[in-house]
């Protein structure tokens, strides 16, 4: 039995997450991202690789989106509605709330702003989002008879989980992104140690264990705070829900602590909206900001107000969030171009951007960019980056392997040269494989799975009360008959296999004819038997009969005269197929003749 | 397969399962009747209660009139009211593994067993219940705290006593046994031991056991709880409703096939219709309002309060009442609303699909916004300047003995403009209102208990069809003011097995089989055979481990090669170790194919003789017989011991083996 994974979209690349799993015949697709770098097909996985001919739905059995990001949702409508899956799709309560936001609000973009056409409709994201079906945390989910998953925590963004794939003792778990350390409004992620045949990780931090996070946002309130004193205006491309909020609760207690007064402005429309759904889904959230949230909601901000596009041209210093992160399109990109000639502003980029994006360019040194219509910007601003994305880093996964204790790992979203030093130290440390294929690559694993079957309560009580045996080390042999009937398996004792079948046990019994020369008399002759296989067999219970017979165990001994010769005496052993053993040795013993000197 | 039954009261249930080696506590129910035998807790003096007479026996003797009150012809302990525990003498609740919740009503004693029995499990709850479970108590502790009542009597409940004291206290069970309640360093502690479970969550006990909270349909997290091995499926019911209110529908798929099922916490108004009560509840509460009257809503802070706030919501303007003012007064009555609008994934479709705009899921919120209902935590502090006439309050407790309520008892009983509406069942609406007589203010009794009723429960017996019924006696008989009513009573095949207070039953099981793991290198080994059409077989020689109460079977070490300076060894010495288990044979041997067989092995002077029930091979040169019957075969031989394994090996080629 195996299961074997395939990637169309992720892999060693970090533009999108789309996975195959196949395992024990079931197909699973985890995430359907799409690549926020690419403006041309290239953006949707190529779902024709799943399958050349034949519907999607007959070929998968659930689809599982992890978190709401772009990344792992956005080629959702596409795939559903235009290539076509009706089956099941399993996301957490938050992410089915909010997944459709962010994808009608990228629509807008593409469709509305960049005039693209053959991109999904509104109607089709509404379609899409009917075919969801909203997990709890911990609930075990059953797809189907054999196919059960399972939602844990995962920090990251808003409600992110990491999903549990199981079917008989197989198993898979996908971390999707996660996070291990708590910040400022989720939690860390959690996982029990649920043994996974594969542990499915991101990895888009792979080789860096980054300073603590304390460090960060003093390193971040002092760039903001050194650019706003000097008169200078703050960029912060963000996605509107996940950091978003995590840097609106830092500014607003440092600027209360501080007192402040340079506005921070978060750009409208979605703010609100975002802020919302985090006081409605308040119990993903960390411990702290539940615990509170009677007293005081932490996603009610003083400081922070909302966007109007005219005060990007307001004199004197401020502090902007606006979307989308990865500068690439929208407001963020609108506010970028203004400010971007002026070296007394600053962009900090607080995420991963993706390769072809702004972000992207600015972040690798690039000062000149090409607009649309061929324009040149120069760019003077100051770009600063931190890594603000809550994804687990290289300390963050090995804790996370440690606490689900997979036999593989599997890492994906990364880059190759960060993933090959990770596996690496993966491989030392927990002597599992780890793998890392490449984009569109399968990766088979074979896994050992055991059979579950049903014993009857009768032998399995016959055999565990043979002990307690004194030598705990001694393994106890249990003997049974394993019945296979359609699907089901049982295992009963022998007799009860009989029994079932209607078939009568056929006896097999040998009598073996051992000659032995002893003078004496017949019931002498017996005495001596007695004594000296009583002296040997000391474990074996052994008995002289009163009408002049053996036993040792079920084995029958019994003595006659030769009827030649009376110096000669005949015992006659005589056992059962089941007693084999013991009545062939009591026979070679019996052949080398009695000890000299029996009293 | 033990059920130790705790408490006698059908809907506030404490029963402990023993189901293979664990012990597993199913709710903890506090039964808060016996709160009505005490006289009310006023927050402000109340010149009524303290003048109330001292109770004086038949013969005169007045030695109890410090401790008992009378009050128009009925007596009252005049002291902190005390709460009716469950059983704690039945067995060692030290020996209790886990404790499962089933909804926030029914863990009010989880402090007292938890802090006081040398509890040392885990209890499993939902997050809703938890927190609403914590509101509950936190207003309970908070309403009892905060008078502090100079005396605690307890020379009445001396057995040579109680017997002379009139009904209801004579009768009273247990007296002795009544607690005052715990504090909220108990509460907290107790809290500390639980953990969040999520619905259709699947709980691993000890290896043994799998427990699964679900969905109930009767209150924000309320669940019913599956108990379950491989083969056993115990289904536990506690508070669920198939009503559409405010929470997640119940799963009834999910406790199919048990083999017994646990049935607690019926409505307990079986004869009122809850969507009548609410209606009966909003025409009085607007009458006495157009009438400038007031109305008092005795309630618990969470719950029922949610549904009415949202008739109310839908009412007051068709109604006209848009002027008057909702005041919710508890400690905790912030905490509640909050509370309500953050457990999405705990509510209905209907309510979930609002979170998704992102729009709070109860309308309360607009009530709140607009100012129509305020709340305060107690009628202290800004609550006195807000307060306007007339207006609707509603507050705790239920049972009218301690809270807010007891105030607006005695504000507003001696006008007959004012009126109480009792929505909530679990006290007698006349007991609750004994104290406070005689009384102005009109009364009105509108239950809603949206749990199961009878029909719905022989609906869904009918449907889940669990093997046996074990509930309250209570429940086996129609309600003793109504006998006539059979219909008022759980009605299945096999009956119900029913039981009370303080009894220990054995529940009907037979278990045949037991999960066990076979290894895959044991099962690469098996070599199966079709025995018949359909049905395989395989012998199984296998080493059983046990682990955790999981049973896994490995293939068997194979016997080491003996070193070779063994071989020197006399055969003597090497006694059978372990007595080898060989399998059980079946089949017969043909006679005529057999002999062929053997004259290819070579033996040459085969002679067969027929006899009655078979054959006799003989070989005469080896002096060997060999007796063919149909269901046995004899092989009678010299000591030639490889002749011996030749011809059973021979044999045995004729036969399966098992």
């Amino acid at each position: 039995l195996l299961v074997f994974h395939w990637c169309p979209g992720a892999g060693q690349d970090v533009g999108r997450s789309c996975i195959l799993v196949s395992i024990a015949g079931k197909n699973v697709m985890l995430d359907c991202g799409m690549h926020m770098g690419y403006n041309d097909d290239r953006r949707f996985p190529d779902f024709s690789y799943i399958t050349q001919n034949g519907r999607l739905t007959d070929f998968l059995d659930c689809v599982i989106i992890s978190h709401f990001h772009l990344d792992h949702c956005g080629a959702l409508p596409y795939f559903s509605e235009m290539v076509g899956y009706d089956g099941p799709i399993y996301m957490t309560h938050p992410t089915k709330a909010i997944c459709p936001i962010l994808l009608e609000d990228y629509r807008k973009i593409t469709v509305d702003k960049k005039g693209e056409t053959n991109f999904f409709t509104s109607q089709m994201i509404k379609d899409c989002m009917k075919k969801v079906v909203a997990v709890h945390l911990h609930q075990t989910v059953q797809v189907d008879e054999e196919l059960e998953i399972k939602a844990y925590y995962a920090g990251h963004v808003l409600g992110a989980a990491m999903f549990q794939i199981k079917v008989g003792c197989e198993s898979v778990v996908y971390t999707g992104d996660y996070n291990m350390t708590p910040d400022r409004h989720l939690g860390a992620a959690w996982i029990d140690k649920c043994r996974p045949d594969l542990l499915i990780s991101e990895s888009t931090y792979a080789t860096t264990i980054r300073d603590s996070k304390r460090c960060r946002e003093r390193d971040f309130l002092k760039k903001v705070h050194e650019t706003v004193e000097r008169g200078g205006k703050v960029l912060i491309p963000v996605f509107a829900l996940g950091r978003a909020q995590e840097l609106c609760i830092l500014l607003e207690t440092f600027w209360e602590r501080m007192n402040l007064k340079a506005p921070i402005y978060f750009s409208t429309g979605l703010t609100e909206k975002a802020n919302h759904y985090y006081k409605l889904f308040i119990t993903w959230t960390n411990q702290k900001i539940r615990k509170t949230f009677v007293q005081r909601n932490m996603f009610e901000f003083k400081h922070i107000k909302a966007f109007d596009r005219a005060f990007a041209d307001n004199p004197g210093p401020m502090v902007v969030f606006a979307t989308p992160g990865m500068l690439h399109a929208g407001q963020s990109l609108q506010i970028f171009r203004k400010w971007a000639g002026n070296e007394k502003n600053m962009v900090i980029m607080p995420g991963y951007c993706v390769q072809g994006t702004v972000g992207h360019k600015i972040l690798s040194g690039q000062r000149k960019l090409e607009m649309e219509g061929r324009q040149i910007l120069e760019v003077k601003m100051q770009v600063e980056y931190m890594s603000f994305s809550a994804h687990a880093d290289a300390k963050g996964i090995m804790q996370l392997i440690r606490q689900a204790e997979p036999r593989n790992v599997l890492l994906v979203h990364g880059e190759a040269k960060k993933m090959e030093f990770l596996k690496q130290k993966i491989e030392q440390e927990f002597h599992v494989s780890c793998f890392m294929p490449a984009n569109g690559e399968t990766t088979t694993i074979l896994t050992n799975p055991c059979i579950p079957v049903d014993i009857s309560l009768g032998l399995l009580k016959r055999e565990t009360a043979i002990g307690p045996l004194p030598d705990a080390k001694k393994p106890k042999l249990m003997h049974g008959t394993l019945l296979m009937k359609d699907n089901s398996f049982r295992l009963v004792s022998p007799e009860q296999a009989l029994k079932e079948l209607g078939l009568a046990e056929h006896q097999l019994r040998f009598t073996c004819r051992v000659h032995i020369q002893d003078p004496r008399k017949e019931h002498e002759t017996v005495l001596r038997v007695y004594n000296h296989l009583k002296g040997v067999l000391k474990d074996y219970s052994v008995q002289h009969l009163p009408d002049g017979s053996i036993t040792v165990e079920s084995i029958l001994i019994q003595a006659t005269a030769h009827s030649e010769d009376q110096g000669t005496k005949v015992l006659l052993v005589s056992w059962t197929y089941q007693d084999e053993e013991l009545g062939s040795y009591l026979t070679s013993l019996l052949k080398k003749g009695l000890p000299q000197s029996t009293p | 397969f033990f059920q130790y039954c705790l408490s006698g009261h059908p809907t506030l249930p404490c029963n402990v399962l023993k189901f293979k080696s664990t012990t597993i506590m199913l709710d903890c129910g506090l039964d808060m009747t016996s709160t009505l035998n005490f006289l009310p807790l006023p927050l402000v003096q109340s010149p009524r209660l303290s003048k109330l007479p001292g109770w004086v026996l038949k013969d005169g003797s007045t030695f109890l009139d410090k401790e008992l009150k009378e009050c128009s012809g009925h007596v009252f302990v005049d002291s902190v009211p005390e709460f009716c525990l469950p059983e704690t003498e039945l067995l060692d609740l030290s020996t209790v593994d886990v404790i499962l919740i089933s909804n926030y009503h029914c863990m009010m004693a989880l402090p007292y067993i938890t802090e006081y029995t040398g509890f040392t499990g885990t209890v499993y709850a939902t997050e809703p219940t938890v927190q609403i479970g914590r509101l509950l108590m936190e207003e309970l502790v908070n309403s009892i705290e905060r008078v502090p009542k100079a005396q605690s009597a307890s020379m009445w409940k001396n057995k040579e006593v109680q017997r002379l004291l009139p009904a209801p206290l004579k009768d009273a069970v247990e007296v002795s046994m009544w607690r005052k309640c715990y504090t909220m360093p108990e509460v907290n502690a107790a809290l500390s031991k639980i953990q969040l479970v999520g619905y259709s969550q699947k709980i691993e006990l000890f290896g043994a056991v799998q427990v699964t909270p679900l969905s109930s349909g009767y209150a924000l997290g309320s669940s019913n709880w599956i108990i379950q091995s491989h083969y056993e499926k115990v289904s536990y019911i506690s508070g669920s409703s198939l009503l559409t209110t405010h929470p997640q529908p119940m799963d009834q798929a999910s406790l199919k096939n048990s083999d017994v099922l646990i049935l607690t916490g019926l409505t307990q108004i079986p004869t009122a219709n809850p969507d009548g009560m609410v209606g009966e509840f909003c025409s009085n509460l607007a009458m006495t309002v157009r009438n400038g009257g007031n109305v008092l809503v005795p309630c618990y802070p969470s719950g029922v309060i949610y549904d009415l706030l949202e008739c109310l919501y839908q009412y007051i303007d068709s109604a006209g009442l848009s002027n008057v003012p909702f005041y919710f007064i508890s400690p905790v009555a912030n905490s509640s609303l909050e509370f309500s609008q953050i457990f999405a994934e705990w509510l209905c479709h209907n309510k979930q699909t609002k979170v998704y705009l992102p729009e709070p899921p109860f309308p309360h919120a607009e009530l709140i916004q607009t100012n129509k209902l305020k709340h305060y935590p107690s009628i202290h502090g800004d609550f006195s300047n807000d307060f306007k006439q007339p207006c609707v309050v509603f507050t705790g407790h239920p049972s009218l003995r301690f809270g807010d309520v007891v105030h607006f008892m005695e504000l507003w009983g001696k006008s007959s403009l004012n009126t109480v509406i009792f929505t909530e069942p679990d006290f007698s609406y006349l007991d609750a209102l004994a104290p406070y007589q005689p009384l102005a203010m009109k009364c009105v009794y509108c239950p809603i208990d949206t749990r199961l009723n009878f029909i719905q429960v022989s609906k869904l017996l009918k449907e889940v069809q669990p093997l046996h019924v074990v509930c309250p006696e209570q429940y086996t008989q129609p309600p003793p003011t109504q006998s006539h009513r059979t219909d008022l009573m759980v009605d299945c095949q096999p009956p119900a097995m029913s039981y009370r207070r303080a009894e220990v039953l054995t529940l009907p099981y037979k278990r045949r089989y037991e999960k066990i793991e076979i290894m895959p290198d044991l099962a690469d080994s098996l070599v199966p055979l079709e025995i018949k059409p359909g049905i395989s077989l395989a012998t199984v020689s296998a080493v059983l481990h046990t682990k955790d109460n999981k049973h896994v079977l490995q293939l068997p070490p194979k016997p080491p090669q003996p070193p070779a300076s063994k071989k020197r060894k006399r055969v003597s010495d090497d006694v059978p170790e372990c007595k080898s288990l060989k399998p059980l044979l079946s089949g017969s041997i043909p006679v005529e194919q057999f002999v062929q067989t053997l004259e290819k092995h070579g033996f040459s002077d085969v002679k067969v003789e027929d006899t009655a029930k078979g054959h006799i091979v003989l070989l005469q040169e080896a002096e060997t017989l060999i007796q063919l019957e149909e269901d046995s075969t004899h092989i009678i031989c010299d000591n030639d011991e490889p002749l011996r394994v030749k011809l059973r090996d021979l044999v045995l080629k004729f036969l399966q083996k098992f």
